[in-house]
């Protein structure tokens, strides 16, 4: 028996016995370290854990209630008790900024979880059943991709009406295009395989092989992208914000934080320089840490 | 011309029809949902209810929905966009005023981006892997995730307010507006053809703040594909040969490898000044910029329907029409791909 042979059984019984959610864990854990061996994905993996620790336990970090006015203390300086000053109406930036990553991971989970599945069914009917299938949902897919995501967006929230929900469906409608197309050309490379072939002689329906057998080989290239997609969407989240078509203050919003901030600028740096660090710092961690995961999950890319 | 010839050229011709079809089909559906009462806004808030009517048919609101969509097609076709709520302008005479504020900003960023940008990525690609490389990918992946009308503002604390070494909002100082008269709409030639050169002094010191900040951006992203499409060059065996006749360095990489990605270097720029677009909505707005992005964006806050459609209308066109010419210099300049 060839080596390769008895790890792979090795495998295949130790998911029998642990199940799958442990070896799922396992190979997440697996990715991370993977992750973490290279040190610009690990400063993305960092930054993201970081953000997430934020939003949980933002009542824990925050100095002060990032909606309490204190109009005796407006516009003050970063000092020790204001870390990053505080705003016109005397609020604390930092806690602000604190309780403001909520705001960041809810439009990056709704977007995330409403743009993969839809980009990947799209892509994968239309590159699996291929004729005017293809054709009509490529060619609805060459509108939506020729625009600009953030004029997009913006003429969806003018025609929804400014607000967070409508924020956070302008920026899903505007991303899943991208997505179904990767996804429509990976199924394109696996659509004339042979397990493909194989699965369909056994009388498999076009649902089951698409769910089952083109969906998973999908899956890491797709993950990879929506990672990326992320820090455009955290750009275009806080555009609509300081365009005023985002979440509307006082929500402490980072678009929207700056968008009242610039009117104090000129004298008060620190209205809009911490609120726009943060956004760079998001979108910087999300860009590194997709290019990580691309050389981790997807090594052909590369 | 063959047939086959022929029929490529309808099958391209239907692909563009379809494709415009769709983005009216989209404006039009972006201009149905938006909340704002196109009667209301017109007529006001105490008309009474004959003249609401009487709008509300001749604007057709009361007429189902695909004989709008008809109406609307047609007054596309005839050119006709309809008045801005707004500004009680023909909507098009509205973005014809606009527009050349916004193209000298996006010209001067384009000027920025490719300046730097192709030869930043030539250098990149030459120096792989080497301190060079890492710094200029650093930059390039700093210019794609910053928020750029942060970037603006930080630049306004510093350049302006700070060292008072540019001017700050708007295209010139105030004092200045009204002194030369308009002639092209663009602020630099106006002065030029004025010879006022205090003004066109002044023009330049606004411009060149909003313009760099956007170069910066566009910049990235042309080094960034600069970079890899010279690596793909570098990697050939061509190039190889090319070393081992003996042709030095620089020779080979400008007159082979160069030569090869001019065509993919154009595409690139022209759809890099197409997404000015996109930073000139955020980028007029931290400047006071009378542009096309600001015009969109005041647009849409108070919810001027025409005007929205057909901006929107506008920005695919020219995405469309760009993405066509960079089609049509991939089969004029690349043999494999006709």
């Amino acid at each position: 028996m060839a080596p390769g042979h008895l790890e792979m059984s090795n495998l295949v019984l130790t998911e029998r016995r642990n199940g799958p959610v442990v070896m799922a864990a396992r190979r997440f854990a697996a990715v991370i370290g993977e992750l973490l061996a290279n040190p610009t994905a690990a400063f993305g993996v960092i930054v993201v854990a970081i953000l997430l620790l934020t939003a949980l336990l933002a009542p824990v970090l925050a100095s002060h209630d990032p909606n309490v006015v204190d109009l005796g203390n407006a516009l003050g300086r970063p000092s020790s008790l204001h870390w990053f000053g505080t705003d016109e109406l005397g609020r604390d930036v930092y806690s602000r900024l604190v309780y403001g990553s909520r705001i960041s991971l809810t439009f990056i989970f709704i977007v995330s979880i409403i743009v993969g599945p839809v980009g990947l069914l799209v892509g994968t009917t239309a590159g699996y059943f291929g004729g005017w299938c293809d054709t009509v949902m490529m060619r609805i897919t060459d509108i939506f991709l020729s625009f600009p995501s953030l004029i997009l967006a913006l003429a969806f929230v003018a025609a929804l009406g400014a607000g967070l929900e409508n924020a956070i469906i302008a920026i899903a409608l505007t991303a899943w295009p991208p997505i179904a197309r990767l996804a429509r050309a990976e199924t394109l490379t696996f659509r004339g395989a042979d397990y493909i072939a194989a699965s369909r002689m056994q009388g498999a329906s076009p649902l089951r092989i698409i769910v089952k057998s083109i969906m998973p080989m999908c899956l890491p290239s797709v993950l990879v992208r929506i990672t990326l997609s992320m820090a455009t969407v955290i750009l275009t989240a806080a555009g609509l914000g300081f365009l005023g078509l985002g979440a509307q203050p006082p929500l402490p919003e980072w678009g929207a934080m700056m968008a009242t901030g610039r009117r104090y600028m000129l004298d008060n740096w620190w209205l809009v320089a911490f609120p726009g660090g943060a956004i760079l710092l998001v979108s910087l961690a999300f860009n590194l840490l997709g290019d990580g995961l691309r050389d981790v999950l997807d090594p052909k890319q590369k | 011309m063959s047939h086959d010839r022929i029929f490529a050229t309808a099958r391209q011709a239907g692909t563009i029809m379809v494709t415009l079809l769709g983005l009216l089909i989209l404006t039009f559906c972006i201009g149905r949902l938006m909340p704002v009462d196109p009667v209301r806004a017109i007529v006001g808030e105490e008309a009474d209810r004959a003249t609401y009517e009487l709008v509300a048919e001749r604007l057709g609101v009361n007429l189902p929905l695909h004989t709008q969509f008809i109406r609307y097609v047609g007054d596309v076709v005839r050119g006709d966009f309809g008045v801005s709520i707004r500004t009680g302008q023909p909507v098009i005479s509205d973005i014809a005023h606009v527009m050349p504020a916004t193209i000298e900003l996006a010209t001067f960023a384009i000027l920025c981006g490719a300046g730097f940008g192709i030869p930043l990525g030539i250098f990149a690609a030459i120096n792989r892997n080497r301190p060079a490389d890492h710094i200029i990918r650093f930059l390039t992946l700093i210019g794609h995730s910053m928020p750029i009308f942060w970037t603006g503002m930080i630049g306004l604390i510093i350049f302006y307010a700070m060292l008072g070494l540019v001017g700050g909002g708007g295209r010139i100082s105030d004092y200045y507006i009204g002194l030369v008269p308009e002639t092209t709409g663009f602020m630099l030639i106006d002065a030029a053809i004025a010879g006022d050169w205090e003004v066109f002094g002044d023009a330049l010191n606004h411009l060149i703040l909003p313009a760099s900040i956007l170069g910066y951006s566009s910049m990235a992203y042309i080094t960034r594909m600069t970079r890899s499409f010279m690596l793909d060059q570098l990697g050939q065996e061509y190039v190889t040969t090319a070393r081992v006749k003996g042709l030095s360095k620089g020779r080979t990489i400008w007159h082979h490898a160069f030569a090869n990605i001019r065509v993919q270097l154009v595409t690139i720029v022209a759809l890099a000044y197409g997404s000015l677009l996109e930073g000139a909505v955020l980028i007029e707005t931290v400047f006071s910029w009378p542009g096309f992005g600001q015009y969109i964006t005041n647009n849409m806050l108070i919810g001027d329907m025409n005007a929205v459609m057909t901006c929107v209308l506008l920005v695919g066109v020219i995405f469309i029409a760009l993405n066509l010419l960079s089609d049509a210099l991939y089969k004029i300049f690349d043999p494999r791909t006709r």
